[in-house]
């Protein structure tokens, strides 16, 4: 009687569902693999001509003291650490610099297109993300390592773009980038409240981050006038007008203190310490 | 049979030719055909919501192992990288699981399937009283339903708050890292809810409108009086959940603060309305399952209902008291424990109307002539299935217990207890029964048998242990038990459950095989395969439209089985007495047709 | 007879599938147990077991005399040639007696569990000896927060013991929970502890330890992506080595 057209009622139905399966998901947040820049991008800086920026970041006063870090609850990051690993907020080395200093290009290179580098790894090792501060460009892969085979999440939460809070269960990798530039996103752990980075998205690969010794170096730039930024995630930002010529290094040198912590932006989703409230208070 | 003439029986839409393929399959105002594209509908996203479920159970029985390569390809690296399923995307999992199953599987069987075939039909009708609205109700199901699987594509994936959607968790995307799979999950519900609501008007109207006469509020069957019932508390409960929904909703996009503390919100007020309506919800969906239970039990077993009576108001009580008994979901939120304590003394109460409806079943089978066909089996299945269902609870209705077991797998087997061993194994019995008078054919016995034992028996192996598991102190939604020492110990016994899903999901196959096979090859059904007595199976297999040539009239109640004064073991509700002359000649009942399962 | 016959052999192959796959999946017997797990190690504990015990009782009860006559009559009552059913519409004496004692039954239960329920719950009848914690949840952390050596909360010389809950033990606790984003659930399984932790809200929940050692801390309520490892420890001290650890982290804590 009727029979024919229920299954064709029938069919119909299931293909759309199988369809739409077949489709693929979308992708979560930020963007998942695959930077973007489509059509291959030539570096228009020519190195005959090029110049460099490099210099240290010193600071000036006593060093404060950082909190050790926990991980009582965590034995196999524990483990991994044969010293107490500190809270990296601050990170004063030995010869009285500062390290974890995001340094970067802020004005001078609007005009420029630049390829997109390859990927570039966040490591999560002993519960601690290595590094603590790293540049990236707009729609560079990030590769997010879980060396620790252990429940970790990047939550990241930018405030130009949409964020993306993803986890790793196991020993494994994950690639996200940023479409926007951004200085800084935050990245955190939820699980282990004292993992946090910062990731600087920017449209030009001109970033350092000053290392062990304070140091960092901008190089192979074409000449000209320049403004660079110094952020630091407790002590704020500071800029100087820096001239490139060709084949010379421009030497430049930021001094942060102590007392500059006024300035710093505490980013969404700092996990809030009540200690350091108290203390404040 | 589908040429109408012009009848003064025709319903309102004045056709007096052949409807076109559209109008006749597509935007249909017949209950009939309404029941049907319900039918098919709830029955997709049924095999939607128990995949999902075997997705869920394939991460607790084998913990961080890819899903097989066979459907690994379907999942993007948001998912399940690999095909190791993510933490996230395991709770959108357990979210759209319940939210599937819930709102597009079980309330459509119920109150779309067979409210639309059963309540025109069982009263005496021509159709619904509000035939366009019946098929509004109809359609916007499935807008409602693509928008839902549409929240599994966007960015962040499908909602994974649980179907709960306790607040704060699901106010704001920061928590879960899900944005527009959680509006896009309230938006759906919000859109669903409109097809409960014209649905139920169209249910109470008609059936308080147009029964025909001699059919008295006692003359009804259970199975319209359920539906009726349940009709109600739709009308008053889904409301609730669309006011709720929608402040949920504009806390997310338009910053209102009614469920976030940081703008003196309060979330218990999101659990507050949820259960609210919640509660009188979990009784939607078994309410109408209890109705076709006793429609076969009775017919089956060739018996009247015992308790006919106490079975209606036992059904009206618990709607009644399902209004006053949320609060027990809610016993260790925070709630006032005082309030905790009146909330205990409601739910023990509605224990009571539910155990005096098991007993009158149980009364119906004793000293019955029962026969064991695939309808009965799943009825009387969902009677012993309930019974567990129903003790379980008692367990958490004594709030200090609840402390234990309260988040734990104990709720999980009750739960599932009271829904799949209670409503899918009542809505199971309720096609099979009336399957006939849908398509005018009957389904296979022998299937119906094979895919009755193997499911009984796997449901039974997968969900009866679970008990066991919230005894041990396993928590629900929880990824992967083993990072908890205490019920590391408890892996193979979810590995053992977790299998026997996988079985019980296969045993589905045998359901959809039959179900479809037989919509071809099925064995011709006359008007009465089963002998039964309402004014349903009086009429052709399917019914025309308009479904009455003339209107009956009702002599007796629906549950006249071997009366000592008729030949026939059952006594139709239309056919008038024949006891006015002396001799007592029989009362004529329809020639008896062949009966499967004898 | 046939119908013994088949129903033996469905039954038959119905158990052998479950003991082929209870072979193959290798669980424990002891995972089947209905009664609490004997370990609990907190005072109102027992009482509550005890009330699991009494309803498994009665609810077992019932559940074997309903079930058993259920398959009685399904036996007894089948069809077979030349048999007919009797023609009983109901019994009002039947109805109203297994509604009253249903009733009875469930009163009495409600009666007994308002008891425990006010012991554990009432505010008022925290003992005011109660050692007070503070218990800050977040995604995915236990912050127990301990008074400094000041014995005040909110100051400075506050220390948090992340994931591990120290208390002492023959001494009532009351654990203050707070939750810092989304709703949590603060369950202890040895102690029959749970209380939602709701951001906004200051919610107390008081125990006390009856054995020294350590015992699983857990999340019972969905939080998120990590919900399954916000997993801790309860360390229960003997009453001086609870002060000795009290001690030593105040000193820490003030050195800061």
């Amino acid at each position: 009687m009727s029979d024919r057209f229920e299954l064709r009622r029938v069919v119909a139905p299931t293909l759309m569902l199988l369809v739409m399966a077949g489709c693929g998901g979308g992708d979560g947040g930020g963007t998942s693999g695959g930077g973007e820049g489509g059509a291959a991008v030539e570096n228009p800086v020519d190195a005959a001509t090029a110049g460099n920026i490099a210099g240290s970041i010193a600071f000036e006063g006593d060093a404060p003291s950082m909190a050790v870090i926990n991980m009582a609850s965590e034995s196999v990051c524990e483990d991994k650490h044969t010293s107490p690993r500190m809270i990296e907020e601050v990170v004063v080395n030995s010869n009285g610099t500062l390290a974890n200093v995001f340094v970067y290009v802020k004005e001078g290179l609007e005009s420029l297109q630049f390829p997109t580098p390859g990927a570039v790894l966040l490591d999560q090792n002993g519960c601690v993300y290595l590094p603590h501060v790293l540049g990236v460009m707009a729609g560079q892969d990030i590769t997010i390592k879980n060396s620790d085979g252990l429940l970790h999440n990047i939550n990241a939460s930018p405030t130009e773009q949409r964020g993306f809070n993803t986890s790793q269960p196991v020993a494994m990798e994950t690639t996200r980038s940023f479409g926007t530039p951004e200085v800084m996103v935050p990245l955190r752990c939820d699980v282990h409240g004292w993992m946090n980075a910062y990731v600087g998205v920017l449209d030009h690969p001109y970033h350092s981050v000053s290392n062990g010794s304070g140091a960092f170096d901008l190089s192979t730039l074409p000449p000209g006038d320049y403004v660079i930024e110094a952020w630091h995630e407790r002590y704020g930002t500071q800029t100087q007008n820096v001239t490139v010529t060709t084949g010379e290094t421009a030497e430049v040198t930021f001094t942060f203190r102590a007392s500059m912590a006024q300035n710093a932006v505490v980013p969404l989703g700092t996990a809030i310490d009540f200690h350091a409230i108290a203390e404040a208070s | 049979m589908s040429t109408t003439t012009a009848t003064e029986t025709h319903a309102g839409t004045a056709e007096h030719h052949e409807l076109g393929f559209i109008r006749k399959y597509i935007f249909s105002t017949d209950h009939k055909m309404i029941a049907r594209q319900f039918l098919f509908s709830a029955l997709m996203f049924l095999l939607l919501g128990g995949l999902l479920a075997v997705m869920v159970r394939w991460q607790l029985g084998f913990p961080g192992r890819p899903l097989p390569a066979f459907i690994r390809w379907i999942f993007p690296d948001t998912m399940a990288p690999g095909g190791i399923i993510l933490p996230e995307f395991y709770n959108s999992l357990v979210t759209m699981h319940a939210t599937f199953m819930v709102f597009f599987a079980l309330m459509p069987l119920m109150a779309g399937v067979f409210g639309n075939l059963l309540i025109p039909l069982q009263i005496g009708a021509e159709d619904m009283a509000f035939p366009r609205i019946n098929m509004a109700s109809f359609w916007i199901m499935p807008v409602a339903g693509f928008i839902m699987l549409a929240s599994f594509f966007v960015e962040g994936g499908a909602a994974g708050a649980g179907w709960t959607s306790y607040a704060p968790l699901s106010s704001s995307g920061e928590w879960t890292g899900v944005y527009m799979g959680q509006i896009l999950w309230l938006v759906s519900l919000i859109v669903l809810g409109f097809s409960s609501i014209l649905g139920a008007l169209n249910y109470v109207t008609t059936v308080i409108n147009m029964r025909a006469p001699g059919m008295t509020w006692f003359r009804i069957p259970l199975g319209t009086w359920s539906l009726f019932i349940t009709a109600w508390l739709l009308l008053l409960a889904i409301p609730i959940l669309t006011g709720g929904l929608i402040l949920l909703l504009f806390d997310q996009t338009i910053g209102t603060a009614f469920f976030r503390p940081e703008g003196s919100g309060e979330p218990l007020l999101w659990q507050h309305i949820f259960w609210f309506f919640g509660h009188p919800e979990v009784y939607i969906l078994i309410l109408p399952a209890m109705g076709f239970v006793s429609e076969v039990i009775a017919c089956r077993s060739r018996k009247p209902i015992f308790g006919y009576h106490s079975m209606v108001i036992a059904l009206v009580s618990i709607a009644f008291l399902s209004w006053v008994v949320w609060g027990h979901h809610m016993f260790q939120s925070g709630m006032n424990p005082l309030l905790g304590m009146t909330f205990v003394v409601t739910t023990v109460v509605i224990a009571v109307p539910s155990a005096i409806k098991v007993f009158n079943w149980i009364g119906t089978l004793w000293r019955g002539d029962i026969h064991f066909d695939a309808p009965l089996l799943h009825a009387v299945a969902f009677v012993s299935l309930f019974i567990i269902g129903g003790l379980s609870g008692m367990f958490m209705a004594a709030a200090p217990v609840d402390i234990y077991i309260h988040d734990t797998y104990f709720i999980v087997a009750h739960l599932h207890y009271v829904l799949v061993g209670g409503s899918l194994f009542g809505i199971f019995a309720g096609i099979i029964f009336w399957y006939p008078k849908m398509f005018g054919r009957m389904m296979n016995e022998g299937l119906g048998k094979v895919h009755f034992f193997l499911s009984f028996l796997f449901y039974n192996m997968a969900f009866f242990p679970m008990h066991n598991l919230g005894v041990q102190g396993m928590m629900r939604r929880i990824y992967d038990p083993n990072q908890y020492e205490f019920l590391q110990g408890l892996q193979p016994l979810n590995t053992f459950i977790s299998i026997s899903i996988f079985l019980f999901a296969f045993t589905q196959i045998i359901f959809a095989f039959n179900f479809l096979w037989s919509l071809r090859y099925g064995k011709v059904a006359g008007s009465n395969p089963w002998k039964s007595n309402t004014l349903l199976w009086t009429t052709p297999s399917p019914p025309p439209h308009g479904n009455f040539p003339e209107m009956p009239t009702v002599y007796r109640g629906p549950y006249e089985y071997s009366h000592p004064d008729v030949e026939e073991d059952f006594w139709p509700q239309n056919v008038p007495p024949a006891k006015s002359e002396a001799g007592g000649q029989t009362a004529a009942a329809p020639t008896p047709e062949p009966v499967p399962g004898d | 007879m046939n119908f013994f016959w088949r129903t033996g052999m469905v039954l038959a192959g119905m158990l052998t599938v479950v003991i082929v796959l209870w072979v193959i999946t290798d669980p424990s017997w002891l995972d089947l147990s209905w009664v609490m797990p004997d370990n609990v190690v907190s005072t109102f504990g027992p009482t509550l077991d005890n009330l699991w015990l009494v309803i498994l009782w009665v609810t077992g009860i019932i559940f074997f005399a309903t079930e058993i006559v259920l398959l009685v009559f399904m036996v007894k009552y089948r069809h077979r040639e030349g048999r007919k059913a009797e023609y009983i519409h109901g019994n009002n004496k039947a109805e109203v007696v297994w509604t009253a004692i249903p009733f009875v039954i469930v009163m009495g239960l409600a009666f007994y569990s308002k008891g425990i329920w006010d012991e554990i719950r009432d505010p008022s009848r925290i003992p005011t000896d109660a050692y007070p914690i503070n218990m800050i949840a977040t995604q995915f952390e236990w912050n127990a927060t301990y008074a400094g050596a000041d014995g005040q909360f909110d100051t400075g010389d506050d220390f948090i013991s992340l994931n591990a809950l120290h208390i002492p033990v023959d001494r009532p606790v009351v654990v203050q929970l707070m939750a810092q984003d989304v709703i949590h659930s603060f369950f202890l399984p040895e102690f029959r502890v749970k209380q939602d932790a709701v951001p906004g809200m200051i919610t107390p929940v008081w125990f006390e330890a009856t054995q020294t050692g350590e015992f699983t801390m857990a999340c019972a309520e969905l939080c998120g992506l990590g919900h399954y490892t916000m997993g801790g420890t309860v360390i229960v001290h003997s009453q001086a080595d609870f002060q000795d650890w009290l001690a030593e982290q105040q000193a820490a804590a003030g050195d800061d």
